[in-house]
């Protein structure tokens, strides 16, 4: 197998900071009106800073429209940002034109929710592994078609799936070819976005091994974007809650599984069902609805839906950072911890 | 001893399709009783909706159809019951809701309209009467400035609030049973944590029986009492909800609840996983259709096929989990 390029490689660990984002923002306009005017923006990433070590894992989660897709694709820049910054490996990649790119297209990966539309129906499996070799030109021809196979091989497939075609497949099969493909390149970091969400528990979690092995084995970073709190879990080093748009906590995985701070994050974690009927607890029930990023509410984002609101929370925005008396990495964004 | 409210022996539900016939439910036995929660436990394409489907005559026939056993609510016989009169069944005496509430809802009419059908439909009420029953309704399941809303499209509301319209359009007539497909999966899970609070408060005060019918085995632990696991066409296993949970017999629901990521005070090891997948109903294996997958499976299983027995617990398994 070739070695990851800018990565690590079993035991050999560069703590550099592989990925960097700093204040990234990403607005949607929303035109209207006669003249389609932008009457407004929607805005879906709103301030964003990051870091991610090699071979780590970032688990980003949150519920519909806060921003966790945005964010990922904009990472990747199949969303152009708004304003911030994007470094990989220390180099800005922000606003390179295309060409420039490239090279750092084949480091960064992505691997999408649905396995039914994000696998071409026209293209048998072959040919989609094919793809991003031969749109990069790595090695000769028969070295694509070895590596094909071997991509397989790493995702629990064998060759008889080559000259199939994706609808022959189950969602958590599709999903593996999926995955395949991001490997392909042997990127130093993916972006997974949901990539479990949509397939049975008895698949899923063969999927989630899959990804914890190609972490440990290949040294390869993870932006692991999800909803459910317990898959994070089992696969993140560091985990950032989203709500609207912002990160409003952020810690390593124990930490903030130990003890939540952030009263979003403390619901959502007593929001998931246990499937454990001898655990008696109480829930904490959220009023109201998840707010669209269309029309935030004035200071905290959450207050309208906060249990623990103050006069202050509804005026003033707060900041992600260190609690008042704290060390550590720990990073809340909330009044309660000024 | 009371008598269950819904009896169904050995229901088989057929479709009609180009690569030939497929019993998506082969063979369910089960009983319901007044007033109680039941979860219907699998994962896709084990037959649970379609279960839930032909309790309410939905089947879509064709390519579908009952193709024998029973089904018997109240005495009667829902199988040979013709469509005016399971028209005058849905909606008052069983009610059913689905998962995604944006197609259950016609998209253009208000909700309003939509509900005054339903009650108007079912009860003696003129137009006045029906809408105001309606606000009440919407009202209970917590939907804010009611009277207001009631003027809504359902794309004008959120996926939680449309899920709680469907509720109470379920709930309007007050139905003994309830069937509630999904009816939270396709929610935020902060939102499906109120949505499911509601349905739980309803029933207890419309005092209706429930069928939960779910891959989700954490919203089962909360909700159900107790719950049948189905494979392939086929319950697995039955259990009250502590003891299917503590102490699973069947080798599937033991894989299916190891399988499941939970949160833990660190982060866990790898999760353990039922290795191969569901089979294709039409190239089913010989003997148990979960022998192929089955740690315990012995040279019996891939012969012959289990029963399952009756009582509150049973396993339909040669080798179940021991205790």
């Amino acid at each position: 197998m070739s070695p990851i390029a800018g990565g690590s490689w079993k035991g050999v660990t560069l703590t550099e900071l592989l990925l960097q984002v700093r204040d990234l923002q990403k607005y949607f306009p929303v035109r209207g009106g006669l003249f389609r005017r932008v009457q407004a923006q929607v805005r879906a990433v709103d301030g964003v800073s990051l870091s991610l070590e090699t071979g780590q894992t970032y688990g980003l989660v949150g519920e519909s429209g806060c921003g966790k897709s945005t964010l990922g694709r904009a990472i990747l820049r199949l969303h152009e940002p708004t304003a911030g910054q994007i470094r990989l490996d220390g180099a800005d990649i922000t606003q390179l034109d295309r060409q420039a790119m490239l090279p750092y297209r084949r480091r960064m990966q992505m691997i999408f929710q649905d396995p039914y539309a994000s696998l071409s129906p026209r293209r048998t499996v072959a040919q989609t592994l094919r793809e991003p070799l031969d749109l990069h030109r790595i090695g000769t021809r028969a070295e694509r078609d070895a590596r094909v196979h071997e991509l397989l091989d790493v995702v629990g497939m064998g060759p008889r799936a080559l000259n199939r075609y994706p609808h022959e497949f189950s969602g958590g099969q599709r999903q593996r070819i999926g995955i395949a493909r991001a490997l392909a390149l042997d990127p130093s970091l993916i972006v997974a976005d949901e990539p479990v969400s949509a397939l049975d528990v008895s698949v899923q979690s063969q999927v989630l091994n899959l990804v914890a092995d190609l972490q440990r084995d290949r040294g390869i970073s993870f932006l692991f974007i999800a909803h459910d709190l317990a898959v994070i879990q089992q696969v993140s080093d560091v985990v950032g809650v989203m709500y609207l748009g912002k990160i409003v906590e952020s810690a390593s995985a124990s930490a903030i599984y130990a003890a939540p701070k952030h009263p979003y994050t403390q619901a959502l974690m007593s929001a998931i069902p246990v499937p454990d009927p001898a655990l008696q607890r109480t829930r904490i029930v959220l009023g109201g609805d998840v707010p669209s990023p269309r029309n935030p509410p004035p200071g905290c984002p959450f207050h309208p839906r906060c249990p623990q609101a103050m006069d202050r929370c509804r005026s003033e925005v707060p900041t992600l950072k260190r609690p008042a008396g704290t060390e550590g990495g720990h990073l809340v964004s909330c009044h309660l911890y000024d | 001893m009371t008598e269950p409210l819904l009896r169904v022996r050995d229901l088989a539900v057929e479709f009609d399709t180009e690569q030939g016939v497929v019993r998506a439910v082969d063979g369910l036995s089960f009983d319901i009783y007044p007033e109680e929660t039941v979860g219907l436990v699998g994962e896709s394409g084990c037959g649970k909706t379609v279960t839930g489907l032909s309790l309410l005559g939905l089947i879509p026939k064709p390519p579908g159809r009952i193709a024998s056993g029973s089904i018997e609510f109240d005495g009667r016989d829902l199988v040979h019951t013709s469509e005016a009169e399971m028209r005058a069944i849905r909606g008052s005496e069983i009610s059913m809701i689905f998962q995604e509430p944006m197609t259950a809802l016609n998209p253009v009419f208000t909700i309003g309209t939509q509900m005054v059908d339903v009650l108007r439909l079912h009860k003696p009420l003129s137009a006045a009467q029906a809408r105001r029953e309606a606000v009440d309704m919407l009202g209970h399941v917590g939907i804010p400035a009611p009277a207001r809303r009631i003027n809504d499209y359902p794309h004008q509301l959120s996926g939680g609030q449309r899920q709680r319209v469907m509720i109470a359009m379920a709930l309007s007539c007050g139905p003994k049973l309830l069937v509630a497909d999904e009816p939270t999966t396709a929610l935020d899970v902060t939102t499906q944590a109120q949505v499911l609070e509601q349905i739980k408060k309803l029933q207890e005060e419309f005092r209706m029986a429930m069928i939960l019918i779910t891959h989700d085995l954490g919203v089962v632990a909360e909700t159900c009492r107790r719950a049948m696991v189905m494979y392939c066409g086929k319950i697995v296993e039955r259990a009250p909800i502590g003891e299917l949970y503590a102490q699973p017999r069947h080798p599937y629901t033991a894989g299916l609840l190891n399988s499941i990521p939970r949160i833990h005070a660190q982060r866990p090891e790898r999760l353990p996983t039922i290795p191969g997948r569901v089979p294709d109903l039409l190239h089913l294996p010989a003997g148990c259709r979960f022998s192929p997958r089955c740690e315990r499976s012995m040279e019996r299983c891939r012969v012959e096929q289990p029963g399952l027995d009756g009582g509150e617990s049973a396993a339909a398994c040669f080798n179940p989990v021991p205790a």
